[in-house]
């Protein structure tokens, strides 16, 4: 068992399957039907590219257990996904808030991995930054419409981006698994990911009028599962409940 | 079928006009949005038109309700595309409607108020997984049934339009099919879901035709209009004699013991639904009626907010380009 990888492909599978699972949660429910597709084919390409880190992740486990068994069967504290993306959805602004502070990191990570020196983890990689490049795109556009729209679209914005910021950094703190990473050419240290991160951040919200809230602290403990939000328990107990209820069933 | 009960317009016009329009109709023509048209047409297209979309956006509740616990990631993957398609469809469908000159927020208005219907299908609940796969097979293969022949009705945008909705359904339909085999070959707790899911949507799947004909008041002019391809029984009988194979196939049971292959009619015969019911659920007494417009009217009311910023945001950047030219 390769654990410093399965750690790895855990934490890029579980953050693209709990805000997939997340952004799905809107099916039907948008403000207008163009944002109902676009939240649909979004919320896919997230679980699509869950398909791929968590089927990685059981290969370098070795046990035997699939993706699904993975997405499906782990308990809260065997999850890697960070707190920004188990956040509850809000409103639509905090929704878009959430996607935009993601895929502005996510670009990032994914456009380093392109060059990995595992061809499983740059092919993954190649894969999805596509996708990614046009969730940034549409976020962002959506952040600065409404940032800079209406007086109240603005106030939820800015509510939105002062509640989301203190978890805005987690993705970027450095640990024993990311030193393993970096030290194997598999994955760029989180850290040096900031500057490309905090330059395309701080543009969007200057064209948006939302001020940055003026503090460095990060919410942690998702990451590493050391200690996820509240919210994650009541997520799975919805995803997982029919693979748990029925656990002889193929389906 | 999701389009029901569509009352169409009398039309008193030119006798002159309405005659050459029918002849169109009658050589196969196409009627294109800015060709003179009778204006009983015009209204009962934008009634139809309206309806089918609005059946496409309600409908995706039902599923959505099923997404967040999709058993296996890649039947969330399959049940998310299918949604992000049905709301594509609503798209293309209001989309057509605009071209007889309304407006998509007209058209929501009169849904959200109540003076514009969906299919009555969509009021009735999605309980287990099963109900994803009965959905895909028979809601979407009734639709089928009609939308094929649709993709020949006289108005270009709304034929163009089944074109390509068409091709989608079928791929709707045989992942709801997979879904059956997998349910009715499963656990003997699948199985139970899989028979479970056919009592419960086989009489509404059969009502989605509308009434029997020697009821339907509105067909007439319709099929004369090319706006109806087939009359509601000749669907309902093809529907039927297409799915009963289908359930025997699966090892399961359809709830309807008069079910019989009759030779001399080459079809199946079968038992009409409970009509009394459908009236019900067309009048507001289905059991989802009440919460399929209450999320609906709240997902248009949250979203209030957006819909401004977004205008206020394509206003400012207008008047910014014009300051700077």
């Amino acid at each position: 068992m390769d654990s410093d990888l399965f750690e790895f492909a855990c934490r890029m599978g579980d953050n693209t399957l709990v805000l997939g699972h997340r952004v799905s949660e809107w099916c039907g429910l948008a403000p207008v039907l163009e944002e109902d597709i676009a939240l649909a084919n979004t919320a896919l390409d997230l679980i699509g590219q869950t398909q791929m880190w968590l089927g990685l992740a059981a290969q370098a486990e070795g046990k035997d257990r699939s993706a699904d068994d993975l997405a499906m069967l782990r308990d809260v504290w065997d999850f890697r996904s960070v707190l920004l993306v188990e956040q509850p959805n809000g409103d639509f602004g905090q929704t878009m808030m959430r996607q935009f502070l993601f895929d502005a990191w996510h670009v990032a990570q994914l456009d380093a991995l392109k060059t990995s020196s595992h061809q499983q983890v740059s092919d993954i990689a190649s894969k999805s930054v596509k996708e990614a490049m046009y969730h940034v795109d549409r976020s962002a556009d959506t952040v600065i419409a409404l940032g800079d729209g209406s007086e109240e679209s603005h106030a939820r914005m800015q509510a939105a981006l002062t509640l989301l910021w203190p978890y805005a950094g987690e993705v970027f703190e450095d640990d024993t698994v990311d030193q393993a990473m970096a030290d194997k050419g598999i994955a760029p240290l989180p850290s040096t990911l900031r500057p490309a991160f905090d330059a395309r951040v701080r543009d969007v919200m200057a064209q948006s009028t939302l001020q940055i809230p003026d503090t460095e602290f990060a919410h942690k403990g998702g990451k590493t599962g050391a200690r996820h939000s509240e919210h994650l328990g009541h997520m799975l107990t919805q995803m997982q409940w029919l693979q748990r209820a029925y656990p002889q069933a193929q389906w | 079928m999701y389009a029901q009960m569509v009352k169409s317009e009398a039309t008193a016009e030119d006798p002159d006009k309405l005659a050459a329009f029918q002849a169109r109709i009658d050589a196969g023509e196409k009627i294109e949005p800015k060709d003179w048209m009778p204006q009983g047409y015009r209204k009962t297209l934008i009634r139809q038109i309206g309806q089918h979309a609005h059946s496409e956006i309600v409908g995706q509740l039902p599923e959505g309700n099923w997404i967040t616990r999709a058993p296996t990631l890649e039947r969330k993957a399959i049940l998310l595309a299918k949604v992000q398609d049905e709301a594509g469809h609503g798209l293309y469908l209001y989309c057509a409607a605009e071209t007889l000159g309304v407006s998509r927020d007209e058209l929501t208005e009169m849904l959200l108020d109540g003076r514009m219907k969906y299919s009555s299908i969509f009021n009735y609940p999605t309980l287990t997984w099963a109900d994803m796969g009965a959905v895909g097979w028979l809601v979407d293969g009734a639709a089928i049934m009609n939308q094929v022949p649709l993709q020949r009705t006289s108005f270009g945008p709304y034929s163009r339009a089944m074109i390509r909705v068409c091709k989608e359904e079928s791929f709707h339909q045989r992942q709801g099919f997979d879904i059956m085999m997998k349910m009715a070959s499963g656990t003997p707790a699948q199985k139970r879901m899989a028979q479970d899911a056919l009592n419960r949507f086989w009489g509404p799947a059969l009502m989605m035709f509308g009434p029997p004909d020697a009821d339907s008041v509105h067909s007439s002019q319709s099929m004369a209009w090319k706006i109806k391809m087939n009359t509601n029984d000749e669907l309902r009988q093809k529907f039927v004699d297409q799915t009963v194979p289908q359930a025997e196939y699966l090892g399961l049971t359809v709830p309807d013991d008069t079910v019989a292959w009759n030779d001399e009619k080459a079809g199946y015969d079968f038992a009409e639904p409970d009509w009394a019911e459908f009236y019900d659920v067309l009048n507001g007494n289905g059991p989802c009626n009440t919460e399929r417009l209450a999320a609906r009217n709240k997902a248009w009311d949250d979203g209030a907010w957006v819909r401004d910023g977004m205008m206020a945001h394509a206003e400012k950047k207008r008047a910014r380009k014009m300051a700077a030219e």
